[in-house]
């Protein structure tokens, strides 16, 4: 066989059953691609010994009615992994080690995987570029100057240099999104309270969400399934029976209503990405679905709302990292508060800082009323729009990000610029809906684009299979040259 | 009762002032685990042995209810008169310190689980209504130990996530004689409930003291100060008396009261300035994105009240009228439940008035002498009732009664076994009696003439001859009969 790895997670599972392949030469084959990717500084830690032990225990015992029978997945290091080193990207947790294991990757595991390292992200997955991370910047094996997108931009990258068959991430505003767009793959945040919060690191609780970063639908579809599922230690997980997303999955979308809303035609959008769209919609309608334009009036004020209300659950999650119990801690320091002040200002980074501070402000005496709490009825407002449009149509169509993946450092000191790349992703998690990027073509740089598609809460089969059958007729390959081996 | 008239006034040079008191009461929910977590909630256990990963604030952990506590502070709430809120909220209070593993408590602001109820106090000069604002649920924090050792602070978080009531009074309290009542009559209606143990000692329940002054008769309320944490009664009067008067001198020497937060220095029975309001943390309050907005079915308040036990109030006003006892013994004997309940089971079997009598007399002072609860007296209740129906019958007198019960305590038998093995029940044969009596007057014939020429004194000293001569066992009622009956012969 020739490049066993170059293939997507089902082809991968097929392999697996039929034997054509074990799951050690597949955990081999992807330790070989990812000691000879150090250059896109991927990975934080690596499990190697770990993975290769599994997958041994996997081929002398296989189990091959499992959704990932044997499958090596490495995933985001925002998952605390039991007795494996989960840092979020952050010094402060440079020498954690967790004894717990997240709900959604015990899931993973529980279905038949096991882990082969942790991925590099933004520092608590605050960034779009995967620029915060205090193990350095990811690189997008698009090319050599290019971000990967963030804040799962090691996630992103990795699938992208087939490094793991499929990986996870998080989304807070756009977090698995727009990676995925920028790296020509497949990313889905999910509804909120699909896949449990427990044991992972925090960002803004009441938008983070967990979900699948894969080659494709199907591959989504399945990953999906095997991850999400209720669980009584988040007390904000949905209670409703599993779903069988893989084995659901129809191309057939005849007759089902597309909503494009006109609020997503921004100023100073690439004509690439407004080609894209219309190249889309194309598609849709070919394949028998009816587009409606609607209007999601308070678009415009999402990105403000999302930018207090973030920042405001932030500063409150983070302030566990003081120096006392775990993490980093600063050897300077006489007393409890220069304990404080040292060790956090030494165990975060420029902008996790930023975001404590902006949370801190708009959570402060004086002004909560004028930010946070006017931020809470916009964000009703926002969530309101999508009700009342869902109640014509099945989903909704838009670009995934305003442009292609930038440069390395292009934006690193504008922040507002980098905050404008969520423009389309974050109404969804204000919202608390569902919503996949799928990779839609190219931009007249080569780099990949992609469509959104935002369904109802809990609507995951719907915009899956609405993305599959668009998949099917799109006709993108991602051409990705692997010039850093 | 005597009506006393309600007189606590600080004096100062330039009139008479009023002190008006408002507590805020931290009560340790009673329930096997936390607020939060699974963690155990048993007091005593090793540093740092009932902490789970929620408590100590690992990545990644997130909290879910407990529903036992929720059930608790209803009750709590329902025994408090007060409106059970169907709809509540958990929020933030941020603020950083070595003992807040979170670097936020969770508590209830805006929409706590429990509103506006009332107390009723019993004092000395009536009964008296203290209004109660809220009841709300929140995590207690850790534990900070900065005397083991000379430079580090030691950290307990056994107690982080604990369950605790914080329940807020109106500033409708006027003396340190009604902070006693009051927090002596929560106690009582959370023993009752077992919605908290009420166990000072253990940290079980703690207040904020809100002081402030102002001249007899003026309606506006002057500037308050709040006294953190006091964890006795006896402390919380102490430091209500030192600050009423500190303001009124700080007022009489024309100087402001400063809005504060100050502590109470046990040792030097002081209060002492902690933050200014200037100083006053901003505590960010929010509403808590991991946790849903509790909202309760109507039907589990409906339910919970209905098993709800007899509280102190109502079962005062039942032993008033079944029992015939007056308003200050039914006060006593219902003040605790295991009081009540043991005297129930006495008056179930003996005279009421005189179970009573008894056992706020022998009984408590032998309980106190020996700092004992009732739980744990050495006398059961169907032995201290056969004592009492002792005395009744007139089997033994009431001087014998408290050597037969000395001996109970001692020995634990039952006093129809000490009676008859000890000898010691009464004389009432009157034929024995007037043997003995006539047997004493013929040895005293002198004194006998005496009394019969008008020193009516000597009777006394018949009565002692025949205890004497009885050992103590002839009935004082019938000798004094029969005495009298013979010396007018």
């Amino acid at each position: 066989m020739a490049d066993i790895t170059n293939q997507s997670l089902n082809e991968i599972i097929e392999n697996v059953k039929t034997k054509k392949v074990s799951s050690s030469e597949l955990t081999k084959a992807y330790i070989k691609n990812i000691e000879g990717a150090k250059k896109l500084n991927a990975f934080v830690t690596t499990t190697f010994d770990l993975a290769l032990d599994k997958s041994k225990k996997f081929d002398n015992k296989p189990n091959f009615d499992q959704l990932l029978p044997g499958i090596p997945l490495a995933v985001k290091d925002l998952f605390c992994t039991e007795n494996t080193k989960t840092t979020a990207g952050s010094n402060i947790l440079n020498n954690f080690i967790p004894s717990y294991e997240s709900t959604v990757t015990k899931n993973l595991w529980d279905n038949g995987s096991f882990l082969l390292g942790k991925l590099n992200c933004d520092e608590f997955a605050m960034g779009s570029s995967n620029e915060t991370s205090y193990y350095g910047n990811v690189i997008n094996p698009v090319g050599d100057q290019l971000v990967p997108g963030g804040s799962s931009g090691g996630s992103s990258s990795a699938l992208a240099a087939d490094l793991t068959p499929a990986t996870i991430g998080t989304d807070t505003g756009g977090s698995i999104r727009q990676p995925a767009s920028f790296t020509g793959t497949v990313g889905l945040k999910p509804t909120y309270g699909l896949c449990s919060r427990w044991g992972i690191v925090a960002f803004a609780s009441s938008l983070d969400q967990a979900g699948p970063m894969t080659k494709t639908i199907k591959d989504c579809a399945i990953m999906l399934e095997a991850m999400s599922g209720f669980d009584e230690k988040d007390s904000t997980s949905i209670n409703k029976k599993k779903e069988q997303y893989s084995k659901n999955l129809k191309d057939n979308i005849k007759g089902l209503k597309i909503g494009i809303p006109k609020e997503y035609r921004v100023d100073n959008m690439p004509k690439e990405v407004d080609v894209l769209w219309e190249k889309g919609k194309k598609i849709l309608k070919d394949l028998g679905a009816q587009l409606i334009d609607i209007s999601l009036p308070h678009t415009k004020y999402a990105l403000p709302t999302y930018y207090i209300v973030a920042p405001a659950e932030a500063s409150s999650n983070l302030a566990r990292y003081d120096g006392v119990r775990y993490g980093y801690r600063s050897k300077q320091g006489k007393d409890l508060i220069e304990m404080y002040e040292k060790t956090r200002s030494e165990g975060f980074g420029d902008e996790v800082k930023r975001r404590i501070l902006i949370g801190t402000y708009v959570l402060s005496s004086g002004y909560y009323d004028a930010y946070y709490l006017k931020a809470q009825k916009v964000r009703q407002l926002i969530k309101k729009d999508f009700d009342d449009s869902f109640k014509n149509i099945d989903a909704i169509l838009t670009p995934s990000t305003p442009s292609s993946a930038f440069k390395i450092g292009e934006k690193k000191n504008d922040p507002v610029s980098m905050y404008l790349n969520d423009i389309f992703t974050v109404p969804v998690n204000l919202a608390g809906l569902p919503a996949l990027s799928m990779p839609a073509g190219v931009d007249n740089k080569g780099q990949p684009l992609g469509l959104q598609l935002i369904g109802k809460a809990l609507d995951e089969q719907k915009i899956l299979n609405i993305g599959y059958a668009f998949e099917k007729n799109c006709g993108f390959k991602n051409e990705i040259k692997k010039w850093w081996s | 009762m005597s009506k006393e008239k309600f007189d606590y006034f600080i004096k100062g040079e330039k009139g008479k002032y009023e002190v008006v008191i408002g507590l805020e009461v931290h009560a340790q929910v009673l329930s096997k685990s936390k607020l939060f977590s699974g963690s155990s909630t048993k007091f005593g256990a090793n540093p740092n042995n009932q902490v789970s990963l929620i408590d100590s604030a690992f990545p990644g952990m997130l909290p879910v209810i407990n529903e036992e506590c929720v059930k608790q502070a209803v009750r709590t709430g329902l025994g408090l008169n007060a409106k059970i809120n169907n709809y509540s909220v958990f929020d933030r209070k941020n603020y950083f310190y070595a003992d807040l593993p979170q670097g936020y408590q969770i508590s209830q602001y805006k929409n706590p689980i429990v509103g506006e109820g009332k107390v009723l106090l019993d004092m000395p000069y009536g009964p008296k209504e203290i209004g109660i604002e809220r009841l709300h649920l929140e995590q207690d924090a850790g534990k900070s130990i900065h005397d083991m050792d000379p430079s580090n602070t030691y950290v307990d978080l056994n107690r982080s996530g604990i369950a605790l009531m914080e329940i807020v009074s109106k500033p409708d309290l006027r003396s340190p004689d009604e902070v006693n009542a009051y927090i002596k009559k929560l106690r009582s209606i959370m023993r009752y409930l077992g919605t908290c143990d009420g166990n000072m000692q253990e940290g079980s329940l703690r207040a904020d003291v809100n002081v402030s002054v102002r001249k007899e008769g003026d309606t506006n309320f002057g500037t308050r100060c709040e006294i953190k944490n006091v964890n006795s009664i006896k402390f919380m009067q102490m430091a209500i008396e030192y600050e009423a008067a500190r303001q009124v001198e700080l007022i009489e020497n024309g100087k402001k009261i400063d809005q504060e937060t100050r502590l109470f220095d046990t040792k030097k029975n002081e209060t002492r300035s902690m933050r200014s309001k200037e100083d006053a943390h901003d505590y960010r309050y929010f509403p808590d994105p991991d946790l849903l907005p509790l909202k309760l079915e109507q039907k589990l308040i409906d339910d919970l009240k209905k098993s709800l036990p007899e509280l102190p109030d109502k079962k005062k006003e039942r032993f008033v009228k079944e029992y015939g006892l007056n308003t200050y013994e039914a006060n006593v004997l219902v003040s605790e439940k295991e009081i009540s309940d043991y005297y129930e089971e006495v008056a179930k079997l003996s005279d009421k008035k005189l179970a009573a009598t008894w056992m706020m007399g022998d009984l408590f002072a032998m309980l106190n002498d020996r700092g004992l609860d009732i739980s744990k007296s050495p006398i059961s209740a169907k032995h201290f009732a056969e004592l009492v129906q002792a005395i009744k019958s007139g089997e033994i007198s009431g001087r014998i009664a408290k050597e037969v019960f000395e001996i109970m305590v001692e020995s634990g038998d039952n006093p129809k076994k000490i009676i008859e093995s000890k000898g010691m029940k009464q004389q009432s044969d009157p034929k024995e009696l007037e043997k003995m009596i006539n047997e004493i007057l013929s040895k005293n014939k002198d004194k006998v003439d005496q009394y019969k020429a008008g020193k009516e004194k000597l009777f006394g000293f018949f009565v002692g001859q025949v205890m004497k001569l009885s050992g103590g066992k002839a009935n004082p009622q019938l000798t004094n009969e029969i005495l009298k009956k013979l010396l007018k012969g």
